[in-house]
């Protein structure tokens, strides 16, 4: 047992390594050594087809998938986003009053607002935007918000991930610290921390259920799950998940949430954003 | 004898970073548990059941339907561990054997009850 090995062991945490390896330091390496990881566990998976979650490892499920996206379930949560896009507030002014570069800028978000000191993302900003027009704020896990999003997500098909770290804000890079501890952190009553099933298990199966790849997770919310019947975001994913493992979960949009997309969606720096997509 | 999961096999560095931060759960000791009150019946149902012990989940048990495969099959059980209490000690926390064990902690976490945990010994040790 060497004596990384050894530390790992003596911490208690997740996964032990056949490998030697070094203490990862800058996002940068971590981001690198996260991509390797899951090209070197699925060589045969084509880097861009990480995207599609467990799809780019089972073709079976893969089948099924495309078949359901000829006549995809998430199609009119577009329309209906697309809709309330376009309708004016009470006061007249509409969501491209605060988004003038138009529906399709969901590759440039999350982001380090260095202002607020804080990551906002999209659809945090569609809610402020409404408050700011003396409309009420959606709720943050589905409904119109979500909609709202899917049809932003839509119109931004085909950008790449590229979240920044800026280096002139201590704060970016302790955000992203939270959400890398968030995300390693055995959490809730089965102990089990993201990384469990979503690095160190993935590819296996839970039951029948092939556990999807991190690589990928962010790129296609909101996302319409067979198991919801309808669409909702990626924070409502997240509150799912901490659910499952008997956690409580966290408000959509808190500051855990927000850190933890940040993280993941910097892992998935490189990837297509797919979204909205359509999952089990 | 030792069965790795695909968990061991490899893992990125950036998990050390990030755990070094994480607390670990402090171990606590298996109480004493009267195993010999367990009824291999009883725990085979909280083995398959999802709500509670859900064995089936992850493990491949011989009869059970549509195992999953994150941990090793539970075959040959006797001569893996060599008492029912240290098969106890497993299932009651994996991560006091095994500190990366992603297997819920049953017995420390109150998953199960101390009955409950003594049922499930007394079933997978009879595989």
């Amino acid at each position: 047992m060497n004596k990384t090995h050894l530390m790992l062991t003596a911490l208690g945490l997740v996964c032990a390594l056949g490998s030697p390896l070094t203490v990862a330091g800058t996002p940068q390496e971590d981001q690198a050594t996260f991509q390797n990881y899951f090209k070197q566990r699925f060589p045969h998976v084509p880097v861009d087809d990480f995207k599609n979650g467990a799809y780019a490892l089972d073709p079976v499920g893969r089948e099924n998938w495309e078949a359901i996206e000829e006549f995809p379930p998430y199609e009119a949560a577009i329309d209906n986003g697309k809709t309330l896009w376009a309708t004016p507030f009470a006061n007249g002014k509409t969501y491209a009053d605060c988004f003038p570069d138009g529906p399709g800028i969901a590759g440039k978000f999350p982001r380090w607002d260095k202002e607020r000191g804080m990551v906002v993302t999209l659809p945090l900003l569609v809610n402020e935007c409404r408050v700011a027009n003396g409309e009420k704020p959606y709720g943050y896990f589905l409904g119109p918000l979500a909609e709202i999003n899917a049809y932003m997500a839509y119109e931004s098909r085909g950008q790449v991930i590229n979240v920044a770290i800026p280096a002139d804000d201590p704060r970016a890079l302790a955000a992203y610290e939270k959400g890398k501890e968030f995300y390693f952190a055995r959490r809730g009553q089965f102990n089990f921390s993201c990384a469990h099933c979503h690095m160190g298990n993935s590819g296996s199966t839970l039951r029948t259920e092939i556990l999807s790849p991190a690589f990928g997770h962010t790129t296609h919310f909101p996302v319409y799950r067979s198991k919801w019947g309808e669409i909702a975001t990626l924070h409502r994913r997240y509150k799912g998940c901490n659910e499952q493992v008997r956690a409580k979960a966290f408000e959509g949009q808190s500051e855990e949430y927000r850190n933890l997309e940040f993280f993941m969606s910097y892992m998935d720096n490189g990837l297509e954003l797919n979204g909205p997509g359509a999952r089990k | 004898m030792k069965f790795p999961s695909i968990s061991r096999r490899r893992a990125p560095a950036l998990i050390l970073g990030a755990l070094a931060i994480t607390a670990v759960g402090v171990a606590s000791e298996m109480p004493k548990i009267d195993l010999t009150s367990g009824d291999p019946a009883a725990g085979k149902a909280i083995a398959m059941d999802r709500s509670k012990g859900n064995c089936i989940a992850c493990h491949l048990i011989i009869g059970g339907e549509s195992p999953g495969a994150i941990g090793p099959a539970l075959i040959a059980m006797q001569t893996r561990y060599l008492t029912k209490e240290a098969l106890a000690i497993q299932i009651w926390d994996a991560t006091v054997k095994t500190p990366e064990a992603a297997m819920p902690p049953f017995g420390r976490h109150a998953i199960l009850s101390q009955q409950e945990l003594a049922d499930v010994v007394a079933y997978v040790w009879s595989l």
